[in-house]
């Protein structure tokens, strides 16, 4: 793919005397090995959480919508919130494996899986929004265009919404393809070195017979190129196609064109804050602090940095042009004076606190490579991303047009209960995920091993790189 | 070292002093007074009829097609007051023929901006590419900074020109700064706290000082680094890119709002700037490889490979899916939302001028996306050379579209004001990029990531 030549000042990847051998070794331990206590205990609240959230979704179901707090004038709120959220953080994951693929960016290779693992994990949680929150989801199918015994009565393909179906589904069905072309290196790494008959057997299964010759090499490298180079455009435009759900309304504050580009934005944002997350605790339990080191960290932070302007920049616009627009409508969305000083108050700064004042500490570098800062500042945006999309929905919805129909939004027990339990079903899903997967790309962070190991960089430094 | 070769050299004289002529004639033949409007009408009627829809068309047709459209679904009169007064005289105007003549004497000025300002963002946009390759510490592209700074040579001239012509520009553009249209226009009294000339005059003074300030800093930098012993330099550069990088996302925001959307002051999108930004990026890259391409066929830049020619198509192609992408995103929600402030925008624009805007879009992505799509042919100069010249000529008529509709409306047509100015600014930017590229060594020594980008393949 690229040089084999890099420049000394680069920082190193691959930190200590690593060998090809001891990333096999590292990589395919914690699938080897057993679970210990403290695995257990997460996995089982995380159980729990996830049980109890199902049991909010089937008594929703079965009892009616009304049991959540919406309201005649709030028709959307926590669940459409959570679905936006949920599928913003998997954007994180396609940007790392396609976007910083395309850049050529050698750091993704030690985050990619789990990034992509994030998304898809992310993107089923999301994907059970828009079909609970239906009156009548036993009739979900009807959105498809399939030919019928109604006289072939079809969809409308007018609307965003049937458009988020194509879209979440060709999300979700590429980004497992993706993911699932990149593993099988490495499940055969894991399947070569596991003495346990059984393990052999389902990796066998997992990893379609790779053998690993030249010729599956190169084909490997072009797909992953093609599916990066789709998956891109693909990434883009199904946050997009959520940001159309808003932006093609008549609805002030929803009624924006930037929408697209800045919930992209913000998907990214907030992606990659989960990212950290998740990365930073994995790091420290599986012993992968010589792959993900606290320079993928900051790199990340950087990112970061970079999506949060945008998103900045956004804010920033659609303040000033709710007050450009002299529409009078405009002075109660989500990014208004009114906003700032009404009702939601509280969501309107904790939106301005947690997306735009507290990641400018990023800017400094000893925080930005400070591993507790950065957790405690990935929190933060993954809680500000919510009241982002909280905002914009909630809050504009609250004081449209007619003042008669102002109200407000309280959420029930079931609203909460659901958003618990996807984060339950979430974290079962990739706790299960850390221990079975092979957690980083080891055949891709073996091609970077020379050129960017930190003992190679030093062989290099002491010898000449000529 | 680079000499701008006679010919060319000759050429650029050549297009400076033919568009300089014909920018002042297309000053000096505007109408001057009503009279000599009606002359026009007279005897365009006479001429081509119903064909040239230049002025016959008429004010009841035209001028107020929005109240046409909505009127008969019921809209109210306070509705209606938003859309009409779009135009730029809005009530101001007592005639037909008035408005006409405005328009028609606006002309010069606005021909004279869509070309100044295209080939500006080119520099401009080459400036941006440039911190941002700093920025991210990018190993390929070191080669290519004497190229880049020797494009954005051009921008210290470019900006000071365009400034020139937005801040004389007055009621030809700035429909907000005739003080008894604002007079009555609730809406525009509103906004007066951000339009305001002097207002207006210090956010202009403050972007053009802040884009020349870094050009000036990374250029003196990035030679002082082929001189230094250490690192120094390139840290300073790095530094300088970062707070550019803010400073311009910032700025290019505003100066979009400031030189563009006030043309039509009740409008307003609030993806606009970066739309503007998309067209402006994507053109700067193109003339980047042309240039690129250029001086590899004189054998100067050795150093510069296929691979990079490569890299640089990859993001002409990106890019013009991203301009699209951003064109459609505001269109769409436009289209699809319909409210009869904002429409108006692409109602003049499908109305007055359909083969240009929907032909822009066929040459800024479609043919792109074919000509781009193959590896192969991203390494063949020719074939680039193809789709720059299909990406530039598809942004100047983005520019063209941004300006035209807002300040001349119906009467627009493509003659020699327009072609005049190209070929003045053209002239110019030939003239300027190619002594500024003679000036020093194209090879950027000492950059720590020089070595990288020699021995970049893949």
């Amino acid at each position: 793919m690229s040089s084999h030549y890099e420049a000394p000042i680069r920082e190193p990847l691959v930190l200590g005397e690593k060998s090809y051998h001891d990333i096999s070794v590292d990589v395919g331990a914690p699938v080897l090995g057993k679970a210990n206590k403290s695995w257990w205990i997460v996995f089982t609240i995380a159980l729990v959480a996830f049980l109890w959230g199902l049991g909010c979704i089937i008594y929703t179901v079965s009892t009616g919508i009304g049991v959540w707090g919406l309201n005649k004038t709030i028709g959307w709120a926590w669940d459409i919130t959570n679905f936006v959220w949920w599928v913003g953080i998997g954007h994180a994951g396609t940007l790392i494996s396609a976007v910083l693929l395309l850049f050529r960016q050698k750091w993704r290779m030690a985050v990619n899986r789990s990034a992509e693992a994030m998304t898809i994990f992310a993107v089923v949680q999301a994907g059970l929004f828009p079909i609970i929150h239906m009156g009548r989801p036993w009739l979900a199918y009807w959105v498809l265009p399939i030919p019928n015994q109604f006289g072939s009565l079809w969809v409308n393909f007018n609307s965003p919404l049937l458009w988020d179906v194509f879209a979440i589904s060709t999300y979700l069905s590429v980004s497992l393809v993706f993911w699932w072309t990149g593993l099988l290196p490495d499940f055969a790494m894991i399947r070569d070195r596991t003495t346990s008959p059984f393990q052999k057997k389902m990796y066998g299964i997992l990893s379609f017979g790779w053998s690993g010759r030249v010729k599956d090499w190169q084909r490997f490298e072009e797909v992953s190129l093609v599916l990066a180079g789709l998956a891109t455009p693909l990434v883009l435009s199904v946050h997009t196609i959520v940001s159309f759900d808003f932006a093609t309304s008549v609805v002030p504050g929803w009624h924006s064109t930037i929408f697209p580009p800045y919930f992209v934005a913000g998907a990214i944002f907030s992606g990659f804050a989960m990212v950290q997350t998740l990365l930073i605790i994995m790091r420290k339990v599986s012993n992968l602090e010589a792959y993900i080191t606290v320079l993928h960290i900051e790199y990340m932070n950087k990112v970061i940095l970079l999506t949060g302007g945008i998103v900045t920049v956004a804010y920033l616009t659609e303040y000033f042009i709710g007050w450009y627009s002299g529409v009078p409508y405009e002075n109660y969305t989500y990014l208004s004076f009114g906003a700032a000083t009404g009702p939601y108050w509280w969501a309107f700064w904790a939106l301005i606190i947690c997306n735009l004042i507290v990641p400018l500490s990023l800017w400094v570098k000893s925080l930005r490579r400070n591993i507790m800062w950065t957790f405690f500042v990935a929190l933060i945006i993954n809680i500000g991303m919510w009241f982002e999309r909280f905002d914009i929905i909630v809050v504009d919805l609250s004081k449209d047009r007619l003042t008669s129909s102002w109200t407000m939004f309280q959420p029930t027990f079931v609203d909460i209960g659901t958003f618990m339990g996807t984060i339950g079903f979430f974290f079962v899903l990739f706790l299960l995920y850390a221990r079975t997967f092979p957690v980083i790309a080891q055949a891709e962070v073996k091609t970077i091993l020379k050129s960017s190991g930190e003992s190679f960089k030093r062989l290099r430094a002491q010898h000449g790189d000529d | 070292m680079y000499t701008l070769p006679r010919n060319l050299k000759l050429f650029s004289i050549v297009l400076i002093v033919l568009g300089l002529a014909g920018i002042i004639f297309g000053f000096l033949t505007t109408p001057k007074t009503i009279d000599d409007v009606k002359e026009i009408m007279a005897e365009q009627e006479g001429h081509h009829g119903e064909e040239h829809a230049v002025v016959t068309h008429g004010e009841e047709n035209t001028a107020n097609f929005v109240d046409e459209a909505r009127g008969q679904e019921g809209y109210s009169d306070a509705a209606m007051e938003h859309a009409t007064d779009l135009k730029p005289e809005g009530h101001g105007v007592a005639s037909h023929e008035e408005h006409v003549l405005h328009q028609l004497q606006t002309r010069p000025w606005s021909a004279t901006f869509v070309a100044a300002f295209f080939f500006m963002m080119i520099a401009l946009g080459a400036l941006v590419f440039y911190a941002i390759q700093y920025a991210s510490s990018a190993g390929w592209s070191p080669v290519l900074y004497r190229i880049i700074e020797g494009i954005t040579s051009y921008l210290l001239p470019g900006s000071v020109i365009v400034f020139l012509i937005v801040v004389f520009a007055g009621t030809h553009f700035y429909p907000w700064q005739n003080h008894e249209l604002v007079a009555d226009d609730k809406i525009l009294q509103g906004k007066a706290g951000y339009l305001n000339f002097p207002f207006f005059l210090i956010r202009a003074v403050i972007y053009i000082l802040g884009w020349n300030l870094y050009r000036y800093f990374s250029r003196k930098n990035s030679l002082a680094q082929a001189e230094a012993n250490n690192y120094e330099p390139h840290r300073k550069n790095f530094k300088a890119s970062v707070f550019f990088l803010i400073f311009f996302l910032l700025t290019e925001a505003t100066m979009s709002w400031d030189w563009f959307m006030s043309m039509t002051p009740h409008w307003y999108s609030t993806l606009f700037a970066w739309y503007i930004f998309a067209s402006m990026f994507v053109s700067a890259i193109t003339v980047i490889a042309l240039v690129t391409i250029h001086l590899k066929n004189m054998g100067l830049v050795p150093f510069v490979s296929d691979k990079h020619l490569h890299d640089l198509a990859k993001f002409m192609f990106a890019f013009s899916i991203f301009w699209t992408y951003l064109w459609f995103g505001q269109f769409m929600l436009i289209w699809y939302a319909n409210i009869p402030e904002e429409v108006t925008y692409f109602i003049i624009r499908i109305q007055e001028y359909k083969v240009l805007f929907f032909g822009m879009l066929i040459l800024n992505f479609v043919m792109p996306i074919l000509v781009l799509m193959n590896s192969d042919y991203k390494r063949i100069p020719w074939f680039v050379v193809i789709a720059a010249v299909f990406i530039l000529v598809g942004h100047y008529i983005d520019i063209f579209l941004l300006v035209m509709p807002s300040t001349v409306g119906h009467n627009w047509s493509f003659g020699i004001p327009e072609i005049a100015a190209f070929l003045f600014f053209m002239g110019l930017f030939i003239f300027i990029v190619g002594t500024g590229l003679g000036k020093v060594s194209l090879r950027p020594k000492n950059d720590p990531y020089i070595k990288e980008s020699e021995n970049y393949h893949f």
